[in-house]
């Protein structure tokens, strides 16, 4: 799967990083000879039907892009409101001191030197405005002040900006005032959004989100299908096949997960582990057709989008009866979780309870309100009492490590565990260096919606950092595996490890704790992927020597 | 260029207080009205930021979570990175606002040319860190010192600040560690922006401005301490400062010296500015939502200070959309539905 076409390492790092001598206030952006560095636009079906503004058909390398007449008043309005109800917005335009320190923070910036993908420049696109038309001083010193006019190229430029920024808030780690440009962008969205200018990767999952349940628009029959397809592959690969139900009342536990997990690869062998996990401890949980999504690419879009596509979780749950949720592997689902969803569709239904393994008795505490518990701290608790049978050395074909997604890192500090599970279920693993992991982790740079093909220069560009990294892991211990919690990561960094690091494979971690699950009254000899392991094993290790 | 305007600025301002400090007649207004008015100013001012700030409510719950998040009780947590309730926040903000944490944390990239191709190393960056902290500190320790000259007599507090900072013994009068740290700080701060490409880019006449006055107003400070001919009465400047917080202010009768209507004329630039510029981070990063809450969201519920509208997918809706294809596939089904092709 070549989904790079003409990119290559070397061309792609061709590059420093010493800006322009032009001033940056300067917002021309040449679409054209940029292709492959932006997003195509929201087609007007998707945005008609979620009752936003659209604007018909349009390119942005067309020079009319069709805007409403009073699409600058849209904006302007749209700031004062939001500058009235968010702090964060209104301090994070007024509080950046230019230090710099974000400067080289940002993945796509290290991989493109485009100076306006430093953070602290990324957000003066939009603070320029904020001076010119909130403040007094803006207002007089003008350009000196660091204003700039509403004008149409200052839209544009925003269009490409705030669409080359993942939202992976790596920046606001390092900032001394804690300025989060994932904030900064999102407004940006919204802002853009009123005028009807947004990406189609996101808005088609938003609105097949909203009419199917899932970012795929997979109707009931057809997500049944799926997953019955999978329940299938397992008794015909390892010989199992687990016990599983749809939208039943009473099952004690929602499962939700990304519905990437149903339909690609290398998801679905996440899906096969979870599937064969929950048989081998006998959990009492149902799939959701209705709620069949995880992920939340409202959240890439505006607030708004955000609440109503995660208000079908606790819809569901209390139409089934559910006691809590479990949340499988996903990456932005989980900063939706963790810092948005019991505030925009909490508190939770009544009947919900503090989640509680059936198995270990454990009560997630920290999951009093939301009711939500991350598969890996589930797990992580299930192994931690000795609740599952495993055999490492099931996984001793692969060589691991592990990329901590963006969101469950940096929203939510979800680091421990998925390394706890992994130490558990696989022999061999090692770290990336420590500037790349943990809560300074690279983003796959195709977060927020942007791991669309049409996007791909700027994916690879900002994928340098973590693609480097797994190269340095690569090359030192041989690892041949990369493990992740983010269905996006697991769409988006096949590729860039093909495009930065050859040869190294991606996974979930449920996918390796299936591998090493040993079920009652089986000798599996293949892995979730239908891979013979002993011959894996052999291939690969074995193979190695005879050089 | 962006340097440029803003040294422009502050030449003007000298020349401004040059001129404040020969003609006698305008000591009233340099040493009394415009201080009072610079005052007022920057109370005003700071209070009227502060609560817009104050009254914007933040919504949600958006730490950013830089350590191991607070789970299962055998999992040890981040407390002060990743914070989960009130105290750990207070200890998070008290390392961010007293020795920027955050900062230390800073690290410069590069692409280095190897043998095995192009590697991007991060090297731990701790300059900017150093500097800045050397800057804030040594200010406060001058503002402190500073009280001296309004408070008879001086609280002991501020004598052994004093003698803290001089207790290098250098010279006559003695050598303060501030002075020259406040110096060393500003100057690289300053220095940076020009030298690094970077910096010079994405910098504001109003990131080089705050520099060159704060530059300006050390300068004059330790050319009055240490360079005989800039002396200054420091008597008749006491008397004037105690006139002024005490609210009958007088211009001493005895000359103070040029130095000090420049330096007094500078300060009073620098907090009539504050409020409106980018030196309002130290209020700011008090507020700062992805420092100062508790990443609590999942155990207590947080409620929305504001109505978010929106137009949500109902199950009821979604069953009456699909309830054929999930009837033939055997979906459970909440509703009855008459048999297809009579009227549902």
């Amino acid at each position: 799967m070549s989904h790079t076409g003409d990119l290559k390492p070397e061309e792609l790092l061709k590059f420093d990083y010493n800006p322009p001598a032009e001033s940056w206030t300067d917002p021309k952006i040449d679409f054209e000879a940029k292709r492959g560095s932006w997003c195509f636009p929201g087609a007007a079906k998707n945005l008609d039907y979620l009752g936003y503004q659209s604007n018909g058909e349009w390119s942005p390398a067309d020079a009319d892009w069709n805007l409403p007449t009073d699409w600058q008043k849209r904006v302007l309005e749209g700031m004062r409101e939001r500058l009235m109800k968010y702090r964060s917005f209104k301090l994070f335009m007024e509080t950046c001191v230019r230090c710099g320190a974000c400067a080289d923070k940002c993945h796509f910036f290290i991989g493109s030197g485009d100076p306006k993908n430093m953070p602290v420049l990324r957000a003066e696109l939009l603070r320029s405005i904020y001076r010119n038309d909130f403040t007094m001083f803006g207002k007089l010193l003008g350009e000196l002040g660091g204003s700039r006019k509403l004008t149409v190229d200052v839209l544009k430029e925003w269009y490409y900006y705030f669409f080359q920024c993942t939202q992976c808030r790596r920046c606001s780690v390092f900032c001394p005032y804690g300025i989060d440009t994932a904030e900064i962008t999102v407004f940006a969205r919204e802002l853009m959004l009123l005028c009807g200018l947004t990406i189609n990767w996101i808005i088609e999952p938003v609105a097949n989100c909203q009419r199917t349940g899932n970012h795929l628009g997979l109707q009931p029959h057809t997500f049944k299908d799926n997953v019955e397809f999978m329940v299938e592959e397992l008794e015909d690969t390892v010989g199992i096949k687990p016990d599983i139900s749809f939208n039943r009342k009473g099952a004690e536990i929602l499962f939700i997960t990304p519905s990437a997990d149903v339909f690609a690869d290398p998801a679905i062998y996440v899906l096969m582990g979870y599937m064969l996990l929950f048989e081998h401890i006998g959990l009492d949980y149902t799939f959701s057709t209705y709620a069949s999504e995880g992920g939340n690419f409202g959240s890439f879009t505006s607030h708004e989008t955000l609440k109503r596509l995660n208000y079908k979780f606790y819809h569901e749950a209390e139409r089934l009866g559910a006691k809590w949720i479990l949340g499988g592997e996903c990456g932005h689902m989980w900063r939706v979780i963790n810092q948005y969803m019991n505030t925009v569709n909490g508190p939770s239904p009544a009947g919900m309870e503090v989640p509680k393994s059936p198995i270990t008795g454990t009560v997630f505490e920290n999951a009093a309100a939301t009711k939500m518990v991350h598969i890996m701290e589930f797990t992580a608790d299930l192994i931690k009492n000795n609740a599952l049978k495993l055999d490492k050395s099931r996984n001793d074909h692969w060589n691991v490590t592990y990329h901590d997604s963006c969101n469950p890192a940096r929203g939510m500090g979800l680091l421990d565990e998925p390394r706890y599970v992994i130490n558990n279920v696989v022999n061999n693993f090692h770290e990336m260096p420590e500037n790349t992991i943990r809560e300074q982790t690279f983003c796959c740079a195709g977060g927020a919606g942007l791991g669309n093909d049409e996007n791909m220069e700027m994916r690879m560009r900002g994928g340098l950092p973590r693609g480097n990294a797994l190269k340095h892991v690569r090359d030192k211990y041989g690892v041949n595996m990369m493990s992740c919690v983010c269905a996006i990561d697991k769409a988006t960094l096949p590729p860039l490890a093909e495009f930065w690091a050859p040869d190294v494979e991606i996974c979930g971690i449920t996918e390796l704790v299936g591998n090493a699950l040993v079920m009652e009254g089986k000798d599996m000899e293949v892995d979730m992927r239908g891979e013979n392991i002993a011959e894996a094993v052999e291939e690969r290790l074995g193979g190695g020597d005879d050089v | 260029m962006r340097a440029l305007v803003a040294l422009i600025a502050l030449i003007i301002l000298i020349v401004v207080a040059y001129a404040g400090a020969k003609v006698d007649g305008l000591h009233m207004v340099f040493g009394i009205l415009i201080p009072y008015l610079a005052v007022a100013t920057f109370v005003v001012g700071i209070i009227l930021r502060v609560v817009q700030w104050a009254k914007v409510p933040a919504p949600f719950r958006i730490p950013t979570t830089a350590g191991q998040q607070k789970t299962l009780p055998w999992i040890k947590s981040s407390y002060l990175d990743n914070p989960h309730n009130t105290l750990g926040v207070l200890g998070r903000m008290a390392l961010e606002v007293l020795v920027f944490r955050s900062l230390v944390r800073n690290t410069s990239t590069e692409i280095r040319n190897g043998e095995d191709g192009e590697k991007v190393v991060y090297n731990s960056n701790l300059w900017l860190w150093g500097f800045a902290l050397a800057f804030h500190w040594s200010f406060l320790i001058i503002l402190i010192r500073h009280s001296r000259f309004f408070t008879a007599p001086v609280p002991f507090f501020i004598q052994w600040t004093e003698y803290l900072d001089g207790i290098l013994q250098i010279g006559v009068p003695a050598f303060y560690i501030t002075d020259g740290l406040i110096l060393a700080g500003l100057t690289f701060l300053f220095v940076r922006r020009l030298y690094s490409s970077q910096l010079r880019y994405i910098s504001l006449p109003g990131d080089y401005f705050p520099l060159f006055l704060l530059i300006s107003i050390a300068l004059t400070g330790v050319c009055m301490r240490y360079m005989p001919h800039a002396r200054v009465d420091v008597e008749a400047v006491k008397l004037l400062a105690i006139g002024l917080v005490t609210f009958s202010p007088s211009i001493p009768e005895a000359p103070i010296g040029p130095y000090f209507w420049i330096h007094l004329f500078l300060v009073c630039a620098l907090i009539t500015y504050f409020p409106f510029s980018k030196l309002m981070h130290a209020g700011g990063v008090f507020f700062s939502p992805t420092r100062n809450m508790a990443n609590s969201n999942r155990a207590i519920h947080h409620p929305l200070p504001w109505a978010l509208e929106t137009h949500p997918h109902k199950y009821a809706d979604y069953e009456e959309h699909f309830h054929d294809k999930m009837a033939k596939c055997g979906l459970p089904l909440d509703k009855e539905y008459a048999d297809e092709g009579e009227e549902g």
